[in-house]
């Protein structure tokens, strides 16, 4: 099952890599978002994928699965989600004062400040 | 009374959330930022004579004992690096007054100051590694707000491209985090040391460790990764990229000797070679970037780089020496970057421009100014009665001792240069004849000068002073040298 998963979240850095490396923002930021996701899958994986009820001591079960990375998940995905939100806004202000949403156009010149 | 240990991250914390209530009433605003300033500047003073006195203080939150709970801990490197923050913050606060301008103060620009010291206090005190990442987020969020704070097209730019990079190494820090979780199990930094010295470093470890390099590497500036920074410190007001200058790319160098010296310190053949290589490439990019340009912001920013090559080769060399000079050389660095950014900011706002080739003559009206400049310029280069000399000096000695010679001739031929960069601006600057007409003395040039005279002073006070102020660097060595200090304060053995 990690084996699995292990695979899953390297296709999901390499989609990542990949978008983060292209001209157009949107498709940047798309990036961002795979690349936390692919972040948060991993912690998951990494915290062990072995069977257990879920992490509620009304369940009384034999065993529970681990309830830190969870913990750390759920913090990660608020974080992410604050930065994504803040990332998105700007590149909607930046496209509305600059023009474009292309980062090759974006460079430091005379004219474009 | 051990609350004590969180209160420099609780205070700013609560004086930004007041803040916010009275968002348009600026007055006020300042008012209570430049009183809680004061407050933060004695809570931290205090922080640092108590941990003198009674070694490392921890404070178990919630009353969870480590490695359970999260776990705060004041040791001596820790306070002396919140004593420089609340300091710096309080210079360029006063700084902020007189140039950021009604618009941006309008607009939450000292609540967003207040949680970026949040953030930097909060990752120098914590003990715990995901707790640094959420405070890293803390200090990045306020410092993504700040950049781009007055919206021009360049700060756009430049915002769009620094939080980029940051969510990327943010998302770096968490996987890394994820790792060493697979391999240790435990999040705690005591408690992490203990386990890597029980299994005695094996190879993923030091894939881990070179891992969590390339995370602060990229918070820090060093060689491959610090391309963001010359254009994002380009484009904020000075006091922002005062206080970037100062603060930020520091923190990443702290956490840098927190894990080299806490963590992975079993495998130093391996590690720490990394990391001298690196230092030493640092050094000589930001060399060349501070001796090509004509720019006096860039070629402070290029400044910035050097000198977080020289802390970060102190640290990889791994002596007693070179350690304390690293203490006392990161400390020199905050104060000297934040004075220098602040009387740069003036020079531009007097002449207009920050091109060098378009200034000139500014001594005959603003003597003050110049004289200052040149004591800060010297300080940066390590002019012995100043405050850089101490700590290059016990870097260079700790590189001796090690047998790193190269590294040595790199750091010592830093320094001329060093010295030529910020020479230049003093020489094209302040010296030869006006080409334009300057802003004759007033009011606000005059207060601007406060702080950063203030920051000046200090920093040659603690050069002068480096005597009295070695007992509180030994301690901080003595916890760096020695893990087992740090793992008994925090899990109480």
């Amino acid at each position: 099952m990690e084996l699995l998963m292990a695979i899953v979240i390297g296709i999901l850095f390499m989609c990542a890599t990949y978008l983060m490396l292209s001209k157009s923002i949107l498709r940047i930021i798309i990036g961002t978002g795979l690349l936390s996701h692919g972040a948060h899958l991993l912690i998951l994986t990494m915290g062990g994928l072995k069977g257990g009820s879920v992490p509620l001591l009304s369940n009384k079960a034999a065993s529970y699965v681990d309830p830190l990375p969870q913990a750390l998940i759920l913090t990660a995905i608020v974080i992410s989600f604050g930065v994504t939100s803040f990332l998105l806004v700007l590149a909607y202000r930046t496209y509305q004062e600059l023009g474009t949403d292309d980062m090759e156009e974006m460079r430091g010149t005379k004219a474009n400040e | 009374m051990s609350n004590l240990t969180f209160m420099p991250v609780l205070w700013p914390l609560f004086t930004g959330i007041f803040l916010i209530f009275f968002a348009k009433k600026i007055k006020l605003q300042r008012g209570i930022s430049l009183f809680s300033s004061l407050i933060g500047i004695a809570i931290s003073l205090y922080l640092v004579l108590t941990v003198h006195k009674q070694g490392i203080l921890t404070l178990g939150v919630g009353s969870w004992d480590a490695p359970f709970g999260i776990v705060i801990v004041a040791d001596m490197l820790s306070s002396l690096l919140v004593l420089t923050t609340n300091i710096i913050g309080f210079a360029i606060l006063i700084y902020s007054f007189y140039s950021i301008g009604e618009e941006r103060e309008r607009h939450y620009y000292y609540p967003v100051f207040q949680f970026l010291l949040i953030g930097v206090n909060g990752a120098f005190l914590t003990g715990d590694l995901f707790n640094l990442f959420v405070f890293f987020e803390v200090m990045l969020m306020a410092s993504y707000v700040l950049l781009v704070l007055g919206g021009t097209k360049i700060q756009l730019r430049e915002s769009l491209k620094y939080i980029i990079v940051n969510v990327l190494s943010s998302s770096f820090f968490v996987i890394m985090v994820a790792y060493l979780y697979s391999v240790l199990g435990t999040l705690n930094m005591a408690h992490i040391s203990q386990r890597i010295a029980e299994v005695n470093q094996p190879g993923i470890i030091s894939v881990i460790a070179i891992g969590f390099l390339i995370v602060f590497g990229l918070k820090g500036a060093i060689f491959p990764l610090f391309q963001w920074l010359p254009g994002s410190y380009y484009a904020p007001p000075i006091p922002v990229m005062a206080l970037f200058g100062a603060l930020l790319t520091k923190v990443g160098i702290y956490s840098i000797f927190r894990t080299y010296t806490l963590l992975f310190y079993h495998d130093q053949d391996f590690t720490h070679t990394f990391l001298a290589v690196l230092a030493i490439l640092t050094i000589i990019i930001g060399v060349i970037g501070a001796i090509a340009y004509w720019d006096v912001k860039k070629i402070i920013i290029y400044n910035i780089i050097i000198a977080v090559g020289v802390i970060i080769f102190g640290i990889s060399v791994m002596n007693e020496q070179a350690l304390s000079g690293s203490i006392l050389y990161i400390i020199h660095d905050m104060l000297i970057k934040g004075a220098l950014f602040l009387l740069v900011g003036i020079m531009i706002k007097i002449s207009g421009t920050d091109d060098l080739r378009d200034m000139g003559g500014l001594i005959k009206q603003y003597p003050v100014l110049a004289w200052t400049f040149f004591i800060a310029a010297i300080s940066l280069a390590g002019i012995p009665p100043f405050s850089g000399f101490a700590g290059k000096l016990l870097i260079l000695q700790g590189a001796a001792e090690s047998g790193a010679y190269f590294g040595m001739a790199v750091v010592l031929l830093s320094s001329l240069m060093v010295l030529y960069s910020v020479m230049k601006i003093f020489m094209n600057g302040f010296w030869g004849t006006s080409k334009i007409d300057y802003v004759l003395p007033n009011k606000t040039v005059n207060k601007m000068l406060v702080p950063a005279v203030l920051l000046v002073i200090i920093s040659v006070l603690f050069g002068v002073g480096t005597e009295s102020i070695y007992p509180f660097i030994t301690q901080a060595v003595d916890t760096l040298m020695n893990p087992d200090i740090y793992i008994k304060a925090v899990l109480k053995e």
